[in-house]
């Protein structure tokens, strides 16, 4: 296991190297993106461009230009071009918005899955199967921006029932900060309920026609018994791996559309800013930011399956 | 302790599929005896493991029509609910299926599936029925069964995960315990180890036994009465040694004599059955293994009866007379 | 030009195991799977020769290696007089005329999505033995050769029984009027009254085609009707090599002592008064076979040379090999 491990954080810091060369690569590819310019103004000289220019270290050369930046990201030192404001800094007081996003949305989302999923396959073929998968394929349709656009408009504006978005710290008002993401959440995890949900019912529908299914009703178990503890806890291996990785990549950076659209101040909005203005380092910082969740979590679902399939055991030779 | 404890008459189960309605069982009735062991033998698609099944309700199911009766010590399984017959399961009857790898849940602990089994049925504690799970691993002869308990099916070979399927099967001593195929799967020496378990517990705990095989050599070992299937009905149903020395259907003297056995001198050629067993869709009316049939003749486009035409109880489903009978079945056991 | 009774196939010191591997940035070799460890044997032109033993004994890792399905770890493998292994895929394409496999698994063995026209007569094709209206014709002798119907040609193997397929199979391998057939438990997944359908199919064909079998199976009764010399392995080494006959009457190794025991007789008084070996415990796990003997962990004679000292492969009666410090019936 410690052997697993100690690979996975070297692939980790591989996959990060590889990506913070490539988004920086590409930006300097990009035309139009000279932030000296920018930064300059619209009616800057070029003698006004030049002193900008070094003053920021841009003309410098690449390697170098990348260099100071890695180790400014890493000592927390970070500027962006745009608003000279510590980028490090900015991604840290977004975090608690994205969190609470995040893991508010995959808690809603899980259980709602577990239970749709459940339901239906355990009544496939009639109408609550029937229903379940229309809700969900609705669901999977509806596009994120859309579906938060929709909610706004009807349940905030028209009707006022839900704030128009805007995100309340859990430490000023532990109410209203719920009450403010209860529609973000919603708009999250319908996603992901209807895949999740179409998964689980198709794992458990094989799991059902599996042989030590029929050996738990030979041993007299009811038949709730043996959905609970033999078809479900089965069918929920491939589920949790899927939750990891989705959760990593929507912390990662996923979340941008909804966080836009419900205005809450999280790591996706600072994301979402930094890609219309093409400013680099913050760009450089929240992908890397992204990149280690999805890769950290990649890792934990590895790890988790081992866990809960007791037929992988990382590292072991299989016995004879 | 004597007298007849299972009682099936007219079993008849079918299933309502895409290309039709499958007759699986067509008509199947014998007896058990307390302390015996029933073998079933025939071939894929005869229907021994849906009658095994059957009776204790596993192959209920919505496209499933089961018809006929089951009487289990003067109870009528049949009829009783799912509800109810999770109470017979595993406490009266009890089963052990083919592929033990396939039949354990990989994600749980081997003695946690054996006290789940125990639990279900009787008021314990989690300790105490662990605690009776140990007991009862060491019972069916795997060793340091007390580490073992804590360790997960794969971890074991097939023939040492047989021996926990039997000692969970056996767990709260059913008077029947049905094994579908039980050794089908294993090594040939593991297959000797297991029947000598199966044959032990018999004898000492007068465990009556269902025995569903395709295997002769183990029906030889270890059964008392022998029942013969083919395409969803019983063909001929004797004790052991009228099955091998006096068998009644041509069948039975087609499997016997296509068999190449170790204790005989090699035959330049085995004896074959032409062709294939019909299909359930659509079974043929008549006598259904006539298109097959060396002795057919006029009278089998009418299905015989299962009967004993001299008496006694050896029955078979044949037109044939006696003395024709008794004139192959002779022939076959002698290995001609 | 090969005399019948010629060595066709001599296999010396055949050696294949599967690494272990594990580790941090690198793999390195932990451990081996010892599934084949040290074979050899001789097979005639026009002989069958049976190869007994159970899961895990390596006999179908074995018929791999000597097809060079799979390449040897070391050892030798020579066909008609010529080496096969370390040959490129080149040499070995035209060699590979004379030598096919037939399957355990009707189900898995013929691809669901090529008809049997096609199964069968891609083999010609590819070899550029037959085209078109000749190469159709052909598959279709074939087919009635094995007890199929000239309509077959254009089904799909889904639509046939176990037997029926395995038919299919025997079809394809015979396409190429090979020498050498090795069958790997052809029979095992039929039903007993089929098996005895498509044993005597096998045995027809040997003598119509002037075939070679090595046969793997694990029912000893089916070995030893089909077979005229039989080795038995166990845990990757031969442990026994003779005649069929002499085998059942007269086993030296302890091991086919107590195969031979296991197997239930179909006749109850016989099998009842037998005296019965019956094997304690497991097979041993390839991974890390036991010393000296590797059957010693199991075998009721063991004494302390067969824990240190490997037996060797000798004749302790004429043309009867078998590996073993303490021979029974000699």
């Amino acid at each position: 296991m410690a052997r697993f491990v100690a690979r996975r954080l070297l692939g980790m810091f591989a996959v990060l190297f590889a990506i913070s060369v490539i988004v920086f690569l590409i930006f300097n590819v990009i035309p139009n993106s000279d932030p000296a310019a920018r930064i300059a103004g619209k009616n800057a000289d070029p003698a006004l461009i030049a002193r900008v220019s070094a003053d920021l270290g841009l003309d410098q050369p690449l390697p170098i230009q990348y260099l100071t930046m890695m180790k400014q990201i890493f000592t927390g030192q970070l500027t962006s071009y745009a608003k000279d404001r510590n980028v490090v800094e900015q991604i840290w007081e977004g975090l608690p918005a994205t969190f609470s996003l995040c893991i508010g949305a995959a808690v809603l989302w899980m259980s709602l899955a577990i239970v749709f999923g459940y339901l239906s396959a355990v009544h496939a073929g009639r109408f609550t199967d029937r229903a379940l998968t229309i809700l969900s394929l609705v669901g999977i349709s509806m596009p994120v921006f859309w579906l938060a656009a929709m909610l706004l408009y009807f349940l905030s504006f028209m009707v006022e029932l839900f704030p128009t978005g805007s995100y309340v710290p859990l430490s000023e008002n532990p109410l209203d900060w719920a009450y403010h993401l209860i529609l973000p959440w919603f708009t999250l995890a319908v996603l992901f309920v209807g895949l999740y949900s179409r998964v689980l019912r198709s794992n458990m529908l094989d799991a059902m026609n599996e042989d030590y299914v029929r050996t738990a009703r030979a041993k007299g178990l009811s038949e709730r018994q043996v959905r609970i503890r033999h078809v479900l806890r089965n069918s929920m291996i491939p589920i949790v791996t899927l939750f990891g990785l989705d959760f990593g990549m929507v912390v990662g950076g996923g979340a941008i559309l909804t966080e836009t659209v419900y205005n809450l101040d999280g790591v996706g909005l600072y994301a979402g800013e930094a890609i219309r203005s093409l400013d680099l380092p913050p760009l450089m910082a929240v992908v890397m930011f992204g990149a280690f969740f999805i890769v950290l979590f990649n890792t934990i679902v590895d790890i988790l399956y081992a866990v809960l399939d007791p037929r992988i055991r990382l590292g072991e030779a299989a016995p004879a | 302790m004597s007298g007849v404890i299972l009682k099936v008459d007219d079993l008849r189960v079918s299933f309502a599929t895409e290309d039709g309605v499958v007759q699986a069982v067509d008509g199947v009735s014998f007896e058990l005896t307390a302390g015996e062991i029933l073998a079933i033998v025939g071939e894929s698609g005869c229907g021994k493991s849906v009658t095994a099944q059957t009776l204790t309700g596993l192959t209920r199911a919505t496209n499933a029509r089961i018809t006929g009766s089951v009487n289990y010590r003067d109870r009528e399984l049949n009829g009783l609910s799912d509800h109810q017959l999770c109470d017979v399961r595993g406490e009266q009857i009890s089963m052990v299926f083919q592929d033990p790898m396939c039949a354990l849940n990989p994600v749980y602990r081997v003695g946690d599936q054996i006290a789940e089994m125990i639990r279900a049925h009787r008021d314990v504690s989690k300790r105490k029925a662990q605690a009776r799970a140990v007991e009862l691993l060491r019972s069916v002869g795997i060793p340091n069964p007390d580490r073992r308990a804590r360790h997960y099916p794969h971890e074991f070979s097939g023939g040492m995960r047989q021996r926990v399927m039997i000692a969970m099967a056996l767990a709260l001593e059913p008077d029947v315990l049905i094994a579908d195929e039980p050794t089908t799967a294993l090594d040939v020496t593991i297959q000797a180890q297991i029947l000598q378990l199966i044959d032990r517990l018999n004898r000492e705990r007068g465990l009556a036994v269902i025995l569903i095989t395709h295997d002769l050599g183990v029906v030889a070992e270890v059964a008392d009465r022998v029942l013969v299937m083919y395409a969803g009905q019983v063909v001929e149903d004797a004790t052991l040694d009228e099955i091998f020395y006096a068998p009644k259907h041509p069948y039975t003297w087609g499997l016997l004599g296509s068999l190449a056995r170790l204790d005989q001198p090699r035959t330049a050629r085995l004896v074959q059955i032409p062709g294939a067993p019909p299909s359930l869709l659509a079974p043929p009316s008549g006598c259904r293994f006539a298109p097959r049939c060396s002795h057919v003749f006029e009278e089998c486009t009418v299905l015989p009866p299962l009967e004993s035409r001299t008496g006694g109880m050896h029955l078979d489903r044949c037109w044939l007379d006696a003395d024709e009978k008794a004139h192959h079945g002779g022939l076959r056991t002698r290995g001609a | 030009m090969m005399a019948k009774g010629d060595p066709l196939l001599e296999v010396t010191d055949l050696v294949k195991h599967f690494p272990i591997k594990s580790g941090v940035v690198v793999d390195r070799e932990v451990a081996r799977v010892r599934a084949v460890d040290g074979v050899s044997l001789t097979l005639h032109e026009g002989e069958t020769l049976g190869l007994v033993g159970e899961s895990g004994c390596g006999k179908s890792t074995l018929c791999r290696a000597i097809l060079q399905l799979t390449t040897p770890t070391s050892g030798s493998v020579r066909f008609a007089g010529q080496e096969l292994v370390g040959r490129s895929r080149r040499d070995l394409r035209s060699m590979r005329r004379q030598m096919q496999m037939i399957f355990q698994d009707p189900f898995a063995s013929l691809n669901p999505r090529k008809r049997v026209g096609q199964i069968v007569g891609d083999p010609l094709e590819l070899h550029g033995l037959a085209r078109g209206a000749e190469l159709k014709r052909r598959v279709q002798n074939l087919l009635d050769r094995v007890g199929l119907a000239a309509e077959h040609y254009n089904r799909f193997p889904h639509e046939f029984s176990g037997g029926q397929r395995q038919r299919i199979g025997i079809a394809r391998a015979l396409a190429l009027r090979p020498k050498l057939i090795v069958a790997d438990e052809p029979v095992s997944a039929l039903d007993v009254s089929v098996q005895a359908q498509i044993i005597n199919l096998l045995e027809d064909v040997q003598d119509e085609f002037g075939l070679s079998y090595l046969f793997v199976a694990h029912d000893l009764g089916v070995v030893r009707h089909v077979s005229d010399r039989i080795a038995v392995m166990y845990l990757g080494k031969i442990v026994e090599n003779s005649g069929a006959d002499e085998l059942y009457d007269k086993p030296i190794h302890p091991y086919t002592n107590a195969l031979l025991s296991a197997v239930p007789i179909p006749d109850p008084k016989r099998n009842a008064a037998r005296e019965r070996l019956v094997l304690e415990g497991d097979v041993p796990s390839p991974i890390d076979p036991p010393p000296g003997c590797h059957f010693h962990t199991r075998c009721p004679w063991a004494t302390d040379v067969c824990t240190i000292d490997e037996p060797a492969l000798l004749d302790h009666r004429p043309a009867h090999l078998a590996a073993c410090h303490h021979p029974r019936n000699v």
